[in-house]
């Protein structure tokens, strides 16, 4: 492996505007490895000879007042790029070419940032595992056939393997924390309304989110700089000002209360989670935060409501793939044919599932005890977060019930599955801001994360405590590049 | 299709059944982009030359709402005095077809943007309060297109995502000339208020009709049958009347009526089952996650009032009152904007009877023998008052100006100019008409002398050929005056 991979997003940036790299340099570095890690499956499409010349002409005329300036990233494959294929993981966009940019990767290329792949992730970002992606599984560089979390699986394994210095996910349920804590990154799910959905696929609009995913506190400050801005493209974008995350990073947590929540004890949790989590409370009382106890006592409910309101909208926001208009198309006697063949053929079973639930619980005769019930449960799941604010700044608990697992283990058990999302999906609902960092490692020396929560819009706020901590935790990742031997 | 003065009733033997009918108005909102997009809206376009990404449902679009849009809505409102609405939502109604891109329609359910309001109509026997149940905006589809390629269908997105208004009425229309006066009326609100042309032949105006049935006297309302997307007021009232006696003809045959959604045959004159409300689509209807609740704060709504313009009614009752103008024919001036315009303009500058009784009498017949709207008029308003005013100040006679109005409807010139021109101007100087006056009586000896022992009817003769002998320019009222004094 380069020097260069080795090299942290606020490094490279510091060496490029010091002239002691060029972007070609960086470029080429992160091209050889990610064509060398193809075993990996991280990538959807790549979109090398592209990048190269973009990272030429960048040296030959540099601008080093962007926020990234030559800088190569590669992108979840959920997120639309002009002429760059865009599948979502799905073999419905297989054929995909979109003819414009997101507002977010548009924010990327406009702070200096060059698009070199798309990467792998679950099917419509429906999954834990990154194993329902009509692209392959893909593998967590930690060990061999453990899986990189989900849904932005293909965006944690190639940051965790250096494949590129940082990277942008979309978290939905936990579809960034997750990965992150199951390959020892960094990711965060900014407030509901920072960062725009303008041109990323939709799988729950009332709760997709996109957000860095970096190795470190200060990289993710940076990239959250770099995606966040206010869009007249996207209505439910919140006109806030953004903070200078980076400039504004502060380890000091002195004063600042930290709210444990009881509920998040979960029955059958692994001791090594709850000793981590431990870990973390006695790294703030050490550096002068207060630790509190609050309740937030529908925490029980979020998952169910969570499994109500996201296939609900995910089966209204699919019902455009049809093959009329673009994507996948598969012949048929008569309208209603193709449709049937197009779908069935188009989507994989978990998407499938997910549509026929969305479709249910919005049928009339069950409205009302499915969808309006799981918006009245997300309201009070809103509430207990906004009394628990009342006594704390920000709330500690563990990323995950458990470590990555082992590909095809949770497969063919949904529930079990959906099971992962726990400690994540009562955010997404509430609509806050929550970062998950590695905080160290199981029996197995597999990644475990913490989550920060925020209040909303105080993104500045948990990425400080989470650098806190990174401070005091001592975190490596043991990665020994077992896929390139 | 019905005496205007008799009830609308549909007949068997000595039973008479009362017909209810609702109207759910699709009214294309003036604009000149779409409601959540922002591509044009020009009729008539090539097929998928007005779609942007949004349009066409790519993937990761969003609809971002047009604000002007939401104020033609609240104008529309205002118009129906109805109550407008703070908090609307705007919800998904979810179907599948290979125009509707998204794969559901941005619609609004339970939380419309208006919400009760009415019309008044005036009817021969007087006015009538039609009540509004709501409005709401909605997305129009695009258009399947199956008579071009004997393979395929083809599909053009142009409309799709236009902005239409839904006006829902309660179901207080009872005859066929009160769903006329209904459409003329809604029609005539919303171009005073210029959010809606109105125009039917491109579908900016169309209805799905409700009707149902039951005997004279019963308070119960009948199941309805909805007869969609009827597209003209003609074809309304053929669809009404057909529908109104196939329901008649099942309860009389001891049937019932099934409640179900129907298409009207414009050719075969008669409507036929679409859907029954077992296979009815289930829409599931849940807020669009991609739009926040449209909230309207008071001064927003007080801002739009401002610019409300004096409506049909309001006008009509100024007509009356500041005019003098009979119910009837204040009416036939308001119930167009521009017609009322042209009035206010001519009226304004020359006399009102002769200005109202020109613009209902020549104008309108020039205008329908022309087949054109009154803002093409060949004859302006300013030309009409100065054609008027010939007559009021006696330069020429009422039947000169006939003659004058005939030639300003060919070539649009100046009528003053026309009468100088042509030498049409009055003959009103009493020694000229006196020597025009003894020429006729002392040419007509015996009809004088038969005047003078008793015959009055003679007068006429006199009179007609004094006009004769001036080429018509002599000055009627003069040449009885002075005839009189000659002739006793």
């Amino acid at each position: 492996m380069s020097e260069i991979n080795n090299l942290k997003l606020c490094d490279l940036v510091d060496k490029i505007k010091n002239k002691k790299l060029s972007s070609k340099e960086i470029t080429e570095a992160f091209i050889d490895r990610s064509k060398k890690s193809s075993k990996l499956n991280s990538y959807i499409t790549e979109n090398f000879d592209n990048a190269l010349n973009r990272s030429k002409e960048f040296d030959e005329k540099p601008d080093f007042n962007k926020k990234i300036p030559g800088i190569p990233l590669a992108v979840k494959d959920l997120f639309c790029t002009k002429n760059l294929r865009t599948t979502a993981g799905s073999k419905i966009l297989e054929n995909f070419i979109p003819t414009y940019e997101s507002t977010v990767t548009q924010n990327i290329i406009d702070h200096g940032g060059i698009i070199i792949g798309k990467l792998n992730c679950d099917e419509f970002a429906m999954g834990s595992s990154n194993e329902t992606s009509n692209y392959g599984n893909v593998q967590n560089p930690i060990s061999e056939n453990l899986v990189p979390g989900g849904s932005s699986g293909g965006s944690s394994a190639a940051l965790a393997a250096k494949l590129t210095p940082a990277t942008i996910g979309t978290d939905t349920g936990g579809s960034i924390r997750q990965p992150a804590s199951f390959t020892g990154t960094v990711g965060l799910k900014p407030t509901y309304g920072s960062c725009s959905r303008y041109g990323i696929v939709a799988f729950a609009s009332s709760l997709d989110q996109a957000g860095p995913m970096t190795h470190d506190v200060k990289d993710c400050a940076l990239l959250l700089e770099v995606m966040s801005s206010f869009d007249t493209k996207d209505s439910t974008s919140v006109e806030f000002t953004r903070g200078n995350y980076l400039n504004d990073l502060n380890e000091n947590i002195k004063g600042k209360k930290i709210g444990i929540p009881k509920e998040y004890r979960v029955d059958g949790m692994p001791k090594e989670i709850e000793d981590l989590w431990e870990k973390g409370i006695k790294i703030i009382k050490d550096n002068g935060g207060d630790v509190i106890e609050i309740s937030l006592p529908n925490t029980n409910f979020a998952l169910p409501a969570y499994y109500i309101v996201a296939p609900a909208e995910a089966s209204s926001n699919l019902a455009r793939y049809d093959g009329v208009k673009y994507g996948f198309r598969s012949k048929g006697e008569n309208l209603i044919d193709m449709y049937e063949k197009t779908r069935s053929e188009g989507f994989g079973d978990e998407v499938k599932r997910r549509i026929m639930i969305g479709t249910y619980v919005l049928s009339s005769g069950y409205y009302d005890a499915y969808y309006l019930k799981a918006q009245k449960v997300r309201r009070l799941i809103k509430n207990d977060f906004d009394e628990a604010y009342k006594k704390v700044d920000a709330i500690l608990t563990p990323s995950t019930p458990s470590s990555a697992f082992k590909i095809g283990e949770k497969l063919n058990d949904p529930v079990s599955m959906y099971l992962n999302d726990i400690f994540t999906v009562p955010i997404n609902l509430a609509g806050l801001p929550a970062i998950s960092i590695p905080a160290g490692h199981d029996n197995n020396g597999f990644p475990l994360g913490l989550q920060i929560i925020g209040k909303a819009f105080d993104e500045q706020n948990i990425l400080n405590i989470a650098y806190s901590i990174e401070k005091n935790i001592g975190y490596k990742n043991h990665i020994n590049d077992w896929w390139i031997k | 299709m019905s005496d205007q003065n008799k009830e609308y009733l549909i007949l068997r033997e000595e039973k008479k059944y009362e017909v209810i009918i609702g109207l759910e108005v699709h009214a294309q909102v003036l604009s000149e982009s779409k409601l959540f997009s922002s591509s044009p809206t020009k009729f008539g376009s090539e097929p998928n030359t007005q779609v942007s990404l949004v349009d066409a449902a790519f993937p990761g679009m969003l609809p971002v709402i047009n604000e002007f849009c939401i104020k033609q809505a609240i104008k529309t409102g205002i118009g129906l005095n109805a109550k407008i609405n703070n908090k609307s939502i705007f919800d998904r109604k979810n179907y599948f077809y290979a125009d509707l891109p998204q794969g559901y329609q941005i619609s609004q359910y339970k939380n419309p943007i208006v919400g009760e309001g009415s019309v008044t109509l005036d009817m021969p026997d007087g006015e009538k309060m039609i009540g509004i149940e709501r409005l709401h905006l909605e997305q129009d589809a695009g258009k399947s297109i199956h008579d071009i390629d004997p393979q395929n269908t083809l599909v053009d997105l142009n409309r799709s995502g236009v902005a239409l208004m839904e006006i829902v009425s309660k179901p207080d229309l009872r005859s066929l000339d009160e769903v006329n006066a209904y459409i003329k009326k809604l029609r005539s609100i919303m171009r005073y208020l210029g959010t809606c042309d109105g125009n039917m032949q491109e579908g900016s105006l169309r209805a799905d009709v409700n009707v149902s049935v039951r005997k004279k006297g019963e308070t119960e309302l009948g199941t309805r049958c909805e007869i969609k997307n009827v597209n003209s007021i003609k074809f309304m009232q053929m669809a009404i009347d057909y529908e109104a006696n196939r329901q008649v003809d099942i309860l009389e045959e001891g049937g019932s009526i099934d409640q179900e959604t129907r298409l009207f045959d414009i050719k075969k004159n008669e409507t036929r089952s679409m859907r029954t409300k077992e296979d009815a689509h289930d829409y599931r209807y849940f807020p669009d996650p991609d739009l926040l609740p449209l909230e309207l704060n008071d001064d927003f709504i007080n801002e739009i009032k401002k610019e409300i313009p004096e409506l049909p009614d309001e006008k009509k009752k100024r007509f009356i009152e500041k005019f003098n103008l009979s119910p009837y024919e204040a009416n036939i001036l308001v119930s167009d904007i521009e017609t009322s315009k042209y009035f206010e303009n001519v009226s304004k500058n020359s006399d009102v009877k002769l200005a109202t009784n020109w613009i209902t009498g020549e104008l309108f017949a020039l205008l329908n023998n022309k087949s054109i709207e009154i803002t093409e008029s060949p004859i302006t308003s300013e030309n009409l008052a100065k054609l008027i005013n010939l007559i009021k100040d006696g330069t020429i006679s009422g039947k000169i100006a006939k003659t004058v109005f005939e030639i300003m409807a060919d070539s649009g010139k100046d009528p003053k100019k026309i009468v100088e021109e042509k030498g049409l101007k009055q003959q009103s100087d009493p020694k000229e008409l006196e020597k025009i006056i003894d020429k006729v009586i002392s040419d007509n000896p015996k009809n004088v002398e038969a005047y003078k022992s008793g015959k009055d009817k003679l007068f006429g003769f006199f009179v007609g050929q004094v006009m004769k002998q001036s080429n018509g320019k002599a000055n009627p009222q003069l040449v009885n005056e002075i005839l009189k004094k000659k002739l006793n």
